[in-house]
């Protein structure tokens, strides 16, 4: 199958509870790194080496593949001007851009409906998960949200299997429009029209859908193969979002961090693995972001919340390479034992939503930030 | 004997003073009569409270709870099971009102605290409520009055104070803020210790003469040394105060208004309604038990059915209950407290200090689906011990035609009532599977399936969204 529309797409994948940037980007030839990490620090011998100094984390073969390929960019020292350390509000500020306030609205929500003003297609924006994510909560904008693609629909919970399209024809009627019961009953009847219609859609998503790549068995690989169906299925969607974690290791942190890689790493291989044996992908880019990096002097068994961290961005058309700069981990360099951040997030989304996706970017992150040459 | 009207009625009741009753529970109620169970539900220390020690034998995560889905658990526990519906309704209103979220705040015990104080209070004076709130730590932390310093205030609370919690926009000047602030100057918390390496701590309110700011304030055209206990004195005898008091009682008890930041330019649906409560807050000095006594008892209220949008706590709770699977400590509460979540509603981690959008805003396709598939799964299956009660129920009926059925289960999810077209389509599912018999082993096999399919649907109605 080919892909017949052109427009962009992007998914966004949320490494929720922070993510160790020194022990995914591991700056394996500084002594200051090995001196601060006695216990979860990485050996020289183990990383996986992608210039002189820096190396990839010994799990992250695949995506060093698709590096060697030229089409991963790493996003160094991301971050915000004093970060709160808090897992909640540094999420929310990634979420809501706005750091000073408790913001309402979600970046991606906005950018949906900038990217759907009529909100012609419910399957504009496709969120993996359970809830949506403050991200992409917009009101008035419609976001489908899919715990998972084989058993999402309406009344997919009624365990009277036999039924079930004899129950959705009822619902269908149940919600069509009915004169002189007021706006509240019309706009239900018009939200339960759209979901059911969005649900027809996206179900024949897996029909369509057959592929070599065997996925993983992992709620990531699940849901990255559920995002590529819904894509090679071409149904408009062009914000994807999911998550996985949580990477919140203050204990025991060698074994977690190395499942939660091992497990993002195969994943993101097989997904665009999965794009290439359907020979697509050219617009398609992952962005993959933390809200903060952890501390540079590890607990003794794992690491705890620090400020500055990474972001990826990965695809077939992204220039791959070092975007911003590694933090200096020079102690006297440090803010209260963190890296400081030297990238403001909002550069990134506003390069996503710009350079990719063609919309203005400034009402959306709020405000100018620097963008990169990553796309 | 009492008739249908009065268990419909009593069904308006539970739903609107608590989380919803069950067939048996609004029959009982009905004949103790309407006002009777009225000054049940104002007067909720007649009654046990729940019982913690048991709960926290069986979740021992609950006590102190750290973090979601536990400490919401809790909660979701305690509306389930609670014996004082309307104490814990009160402590969600409260919750709504005065939102305050585990977002910013990042100390899910002292939010834990909050509904508790809540719970101790929320029946009583709005002036005792407001003071409690403004030495609330979880309060004092979301809304920065820990940075409220003499000579360098922080408006934050001060603002929300006036514009969320009392009077509303409109009804003070900035010079008001400012001033009200400096009188909270001095109102913190202690010990803050941060959070890494050693946890979480709880706060205690502390008041520090030394930073209060003790000089003359000009509030509201008063002048004075005020303190924040003053500024309160002064706010909850403002009309303003009554009225917007007033009318999110209303939103919340009664039915559906426009949403809150558009009140100082939307009139009321229903100004009549709202003098009526006025006058009991000014008869009664702001008394919360009196205003909701007026309430419950007036026309206004009992004529207002299914005219409020339920919330995903109403939605979930209440479903719960009549599904009746969590009447004890068992696990399972953690996933309804997601599930308030996944429809829109994180309790204790509200969007922001302006809280939750209500009435329709609560429904977009994703929430639908959710509601609809949660109701629709539990009511559908007829193994849950309360689906179980109601097969039961309508066994004792006997053999029923295709009407009696759809009438008879609207009775018992409510009653519920419904458009011409939602029931054509039940008639239509009833008339296509036949009534319900009893006779042989099949027959009831059969029966209890189209009862189960029929609760679903009623379930996955657009009436079921309405409380």
């Amino acid at each position: 199958m080919t892909t017949t529309t052109k427009d962009p797409v992007v998914v966004v994948l949320q490494m929720t509870g922070a993510n160790d940037y020194l022990n995914t980007v591991i700056p394996f030839t500084n002594g200051h790194y090995h001196d601060a990490r006695p216990k979860v620090g990485i050996a020289a011998d183990k990383v996986i080496p992608i210039n002189d100094e820096l190396g990839f984390n010994p799990q992250m073969g695949r995506i060093k593949t698709l590096w060697d390929e030229g089409k991963v960019a790493i996003i160094h020292g991301i971050g915000y001007e004093n970060s709160p350390r808090s897992h909640f509000r540094s999420m929310d500020i990634w979420h809501t851009c706005e750091p000073d306030i408790v913001g309402t609205e979600g970046w991606a929500g906005r950018v949906i409906r900038d990217l759907d003003p009529r909100g012609e297609n419910v399957l504009k924006g496709v969120n993996f998960g359970q809830g949506l994510p403050r991200a992409l909560a917009l009101r008035g904008t419609p976001v489908t949200s899919v715990s998972s693609l084989e058993s999402y629909g309406v009344l997919s919970s009624v365990p009277v299997e036999a039924e079930r399209d004899q129950l959705l024809d009822r619902f269908a009627r149940m919600y069509s429009p009915t004169v002189g019961t007021g706006p509240v009953m019309d706009y239900l009847g018009q939200t339960g029209r759209d979901a059911l219609k969005g649900a027809d859609i996206i179900r024949s998503a897996p029909e369509q859908y057959s592929s070599t790549v065997e996925y993983a068995d992992t709620p990531i690989a699940k849901y990255l193969r559920d995002i590529a169906q819904v894509y090679l299925a071409d149904l408009g969607t062009q914000l994807f979002y999911t998550q996985h974690g949580s990477f919140d290791s203050h204990f025991n942190q060698p074994p977690m961090h190395t499942k939660l890689w091992t497990d993002i790493s195969s994943a993101i291989g097989d997904f665009f693995d999965d794009l290439a044996e359907h020979d697509t992908g050219d617009n398609l880019i992952m962005v993959l972001f933390t809200e903060f990096g952890r501390r540079v002097k590890d607990n003794g068994t794992g690491t705890d919340h620090g400020a500055g961290g990474a972001a990826f961005v990965i695809g077939n058309q992204v220039k791959g390479g070092h975007y911003s700069a590694y933090p200096s981990l020079r102690p006297d360099d440090l803010t209260q034992g963190d890296l400081e951040p030297n990238y403001d997030f909002r550069g990134l989304y506003a390069t996503v939503i710009e350079k990719w996706l063609g919309l203005d970017s400034v009402p959306i992150v709020g405000g100018n930030f620097e963008q990169l040459d990553f796309v | 004997m009492t008739n249908r009207e009065e268990i419909a009625l009593m069904g308006h009741l539970m739903r609107r003073a608590g989380f919803g009753g069950t067939h048996d529970e609004l029959v009982d109620k009905a004949g103790r009569g309407y006002e009777a169970t009225v000054e049940d539900l104002l007067n909720p220390e007649q009654f046990e409270p729940v019982d913690e020690e048991l709960l926290y034998r069986f979740m021992p995560g609950y006590e102190g709870a750290l973090g979601p889905p536990l400490n919401q658990a809790d909660w979701v526990y305690r509306m389930i099971n609670t014996e004082r519906p309307l104490e814990e309704k009160m402590a969600l209103f409260w919750h709504q009102l005065f939102a305050t979220g585990n977002s910013k705040v990042d100390n899910p015990p002292e939010l834990t605290q909050q509904i508790a104080m809540f719970r101790r209070v929320g029946l009583g004076k709005f002036r005792d409520i407001l003071i409690e709130l403004a030495q609330n730590p979880a309060m004092i932390f979301w809304l920065d009055n820990n940075g409220n310093h003499r000579g360098a205030i922080n408006e934050n609370w001060g603002r929300e104070l006036l514009e969320l919690f009392s009077m509303g926009v409109g009804n003070y000047s900035e010079d008001d803020i400012k001033e009200a602030s400096r009188a909270f100057t001095g109102w913190t918390i202690g010990p803050k210790i941060p959070r890494n390496p050693l946890g979480r701590f709880y706060w205690n309110f502390e008041y520090r003469a030394e930073d209060h700011d003790d000089g003359e304030k000009t509030f509201l055209g008063h002048r004075g040394n005020f303190n924040g206990q003053d500024i309160i004195n002064l706010v909850v005898d403002q009309p303003a105060t009554a009225r917007f008091l007033s009318r999110h009682l209303y939103n919340f008890f009664v039915a559906d208004e426009p949403q809150v930041p558009s009140w100082n330019i939307t009139p009321p649906n229903d100004p009549d309604a709202i003098d009526q409560l006025v006058a009991a807050y000014n008869e009664s000095d702001g008394d919360i038990r009196f205003m909701l006594r007026v309430l419950f008892n007036s026309d206004f209220f009992k004529q207002a059915r299914f005219s409020r949008v339920k919330s995903p706590a109403e939605l979930v709770i209440s479903t719960a209950r009549m599904a009746g699977n969590f009447s004890q400590p068992r696990p399972g509460f953690n996933s309804l407290a997601f599930e308030c979540a996944y429809q829109g509603q994180e309790l204790l981690n509200p969007p922001s200090v302006e809280s939750w959008h209500t009435g329709s805003e609560w429904i977009d396709g994703g929430a639908l689906v959710r509601r609809v598939n949660f109701a629709a799964g539990l009511l559908g299956d007829v193994s849950l011990p309360g689906v179980r009660s109601m097969v039961d129920t309508l066994r004792e009926r006997g053999n029923l035609g295709p009407d009696g059925l759809v009438e008879a289960c609207l009775e018992l999810v409510g009653p519920l009532e419904v458009s011409e077209g939602t029931r054509e389509e039940l008639l239509e599912q009833a008339r296509s599977d036949g009534g319900i018999r009893w006779d042989t082993a099949e027959d009831c096999a059969a029966s209890e399936k189209r009862i189960g399919v029929m609760l679903a649907l009623i379930a996955a109605s657009r009436d079921f969204q309405f409380a």
